[in-house]
């Protein structure tokens, strides 16, 4: 049997505001547990909410970004459950009129193709605090943390146009450089800034119905989205296989022990009898007011891709790389302003960079080397101080902190290339002198094949030179002290 | 409205309904249901659902940070607190 996999995502994006949706208390993240939860965020009797300008106007360039239509009329509800992180016992969201309505998000798939992904709204609400079952607490007892209680959300809802992890993957990706580029969420996936639920079911192919989904919640890597997505296809269809039939359920993947299990059972779980909220009159936002947002808008990864291409004369596949996430496009752009050689600059970002904030698992953002420091070390490139091999030497010395700047670390360890054509020729000659079986052998080759016979004098040299030789001036001394033996 | 309902809704609404109560509970609500049957027959086409009372709209506030720390006067009414944070009976889903 050939089975089809249906994807759809709901993802949390947690709005980069100073305060609350519906209080002036801090969002900043890691403070002390409930140090930045008010009376509001903590339901207090005869507390009432009052509504941040600034998510609106968050949620309204997500939206302008998508190309969606904006709700100049937007309500919030009532959405009514009991958990102990959750202190009013709803959680005051928007449904039939949110903020930001249908849009689509186009995304780049393996065989360098697009797909446009529809997304069906996208609605603004409060997060929950933090429920912590693992402390030194009281037997059965349970340590809540209403810090984030409040923390204002875009939950983006996609339509399910997403047939494999990989689809999925890229479409997460895609939404993570969009509202970091836009600067409305600071990305940071490990404290929960951006979550992903993610929808799944499998039908056979060319069946039009589309089968029962389950829900997997609360996925807040890339890894492990495509990992949970695998292992629930797969278990899906060995049920279907077996005879058996999905149950519609809410699913828990853990990243760490790569399992997977049931959450709450569905009849509780979807009676959450919503009501409009008497506390929170409608939002009413207009034209001008969405116009002016329109004008403020920075370039988007899409824009920005194309006019790398255009300005620096960059592959689309580099371009792309290098535009998808903000930082590093800013990275890119902080070097070239400086070495003016653009495909140097994204080599040097895309490879050592790269390899090595991967290596290291640091974001570009927090990079122990900036942008004017790696420009530094590739014009000292450009300019033949130094050679490509000993640019990878003083870059690990940057990296380390060994020094302020590549002219530094290249004055303090005298690894400046040797470009002195006397010291040069007294090494080529060193090496010629120990080196007769070779240099006969130079002397009787065809004359096509010596110049690939000249590698290993060139090697000699910079060897004897710890590599600091300037390597066109060796081949240039070399080919005339070989020529003058023939 | 049957009486499962009731107790399902009890349970959501996390009342405590005895069982001797059940019934007339049910049949309250269900009175209460049949008024709204009632209000139902009017005939609404063309008229805005209202969620609101009021004709007017949100007044929004600047983003500005306006509440101090308060966890230990906020916390002084919680039955039982450990490094800060309030101590619940365990749910674990």
């Amino acid at each position: 049997m050939e089975w089809e996999t249906v994807i759809g995502l709901e993802v949390h994006v947690q709005l980069a505001t100073q305060t609350k949706i519906f209080s002036g208390a801090s969002t900043r993240y890691g403070a002390e547990p409930n140090t930045q939860a008010c009376a509001i965020d903590l339901a207090m009797p005869g507390t009432l909410p009052v509504a941040n300008e600034e998510a609106f106007r968050l949620a309204t360039m997500f939206g302008l970004a998508i190309n969606a239509d904006i709700g100049k009329r937007s309500v919030f509800e009532r959405k009514n459950y009991f958990y102990p992180d959750l202190p009013k016992g709803y959680q005051t969201t928007q449904l039939d009129e949110p903020i930001v309505g249908a849009g689509s998000v186009d995304i780049t798939l393996d065989d360098g193709s697009t797909k446009s992904i529809r997304i069906h709204h996208a609605h603004l609400e409060e997060d929950a605090g933090k429920s912590l079952h693992e402390g030194d607490f009281e037997q059965g007892m349970s340590g809540i943390d209403l810090n984030r209680a409040g923390t204002p959300l875009i939950e983006i809802v996609s339509e399910p146009d997403m047939s494999n992890a990989a689809e999925a993957v890229a479409f997460a990706k895609k939404l993570h450089s969009l509202v970091t580029a836009l600067g409305i969420c600071d990305g940071e996936m490990s404290q929960g800034s951006m979550r992903f639920d993610v929808n799944i079911s499998v039908r056979l192919k060319g069946e039009e119905k589309l089968g029962t989904r389950t829900e997997t919640k609360n996925l807040n890597s890339f890894k492990f989205m495509e990992e949970a997505i695998a292992m629930e296809v797969e278990r899906q269809i060995d049920v279907l296989e077996d005879g058996g039939t999905i149950t519609q359920e809410t699913r828990l993947y853990n990243g760490d022990t790569k399992t997977a299990r049931a959450m709450r059972s569905k009849e509780e779980a979807n009676d959450y009898r919503y009501f409009p909220c008497p506390d929170l009159l409608p939002v009413i936002i207009d034209d001008e007011y969405i116009d002016q947002i329109r004008q403020q808008l920075p370039e988007l990864p899409a824009a920005r891709c194309q006019r790398f291409v255009e300005e620096y004369s960059l592959s689309e596949y580099d371009a792309n790389i290098l535009s998808d996430n903000t930082h590093t496009a800013n990275f890119f752009e902080e070097t070239v302003a400086i070495t003016k050689d653009a495909k140097l600059s994204a080599n040097w970002i895309m490879g050592e960079l790269s390899a090595r904030l991967n290596a290291d698992e640091i974001a570009i953002s927090d990079c122990p080397i900036n942008p004017t420091q790696l420009a530094n070390l590739i014009e000292r490139i450009k300019d033949n101080s130094i050679s490509n091999k000993i640019a990878k030497q003083v870059f690990d010395s940057l990296w380390k902190g060994e020094g302020e700047s590549a002219d530094a670390i290249i004055e303090a360890k005298g690894l400046k290339q040797v470009s002195d054509t006397g010291a040069l020729e007294g090494m080529v000659d060193e090496v010629i002198s120990n080196s007769g079986a070779q240099v006969d052998n130079y002397r009787k080759a065809d004359p096509d094949k010596r110049p690939k016979m000249l590698g290993y004098f060139v090697g000699q040299v910079m060897k004897a030179s710890k590599g600091q030789a300037n390597p066109k001036m060796i081949n240039e001394i070399l080919l005339k002290k070989l020529n003058e033996l023939l | 409205m049957k009486h499962d309902d009731i107790i399902a809704l009890a349970h959501l609404a996390r009342i405590n309904i005895n069982s001797d109560m059940v019934d007339d509970v049910t049949d309250n609500i269900n009175n209460i249901l049949s008024l709204v049957d009632q209000l139902q027959q009017a005939d609404t086409d063309g008229v805005e659902p209202m969620s609101h009372p009021l004709d007017a709209s949100q007044r929004l506030r600047a983003d500005e940070v306006t509440e101090k720390d308060q966890r230990d006067s906020l916390q002084s009414v919680s039955p039982a607190v450990e490094s800060g944070l309030f101590l619940v009976p365990q749910v674990i889903e």
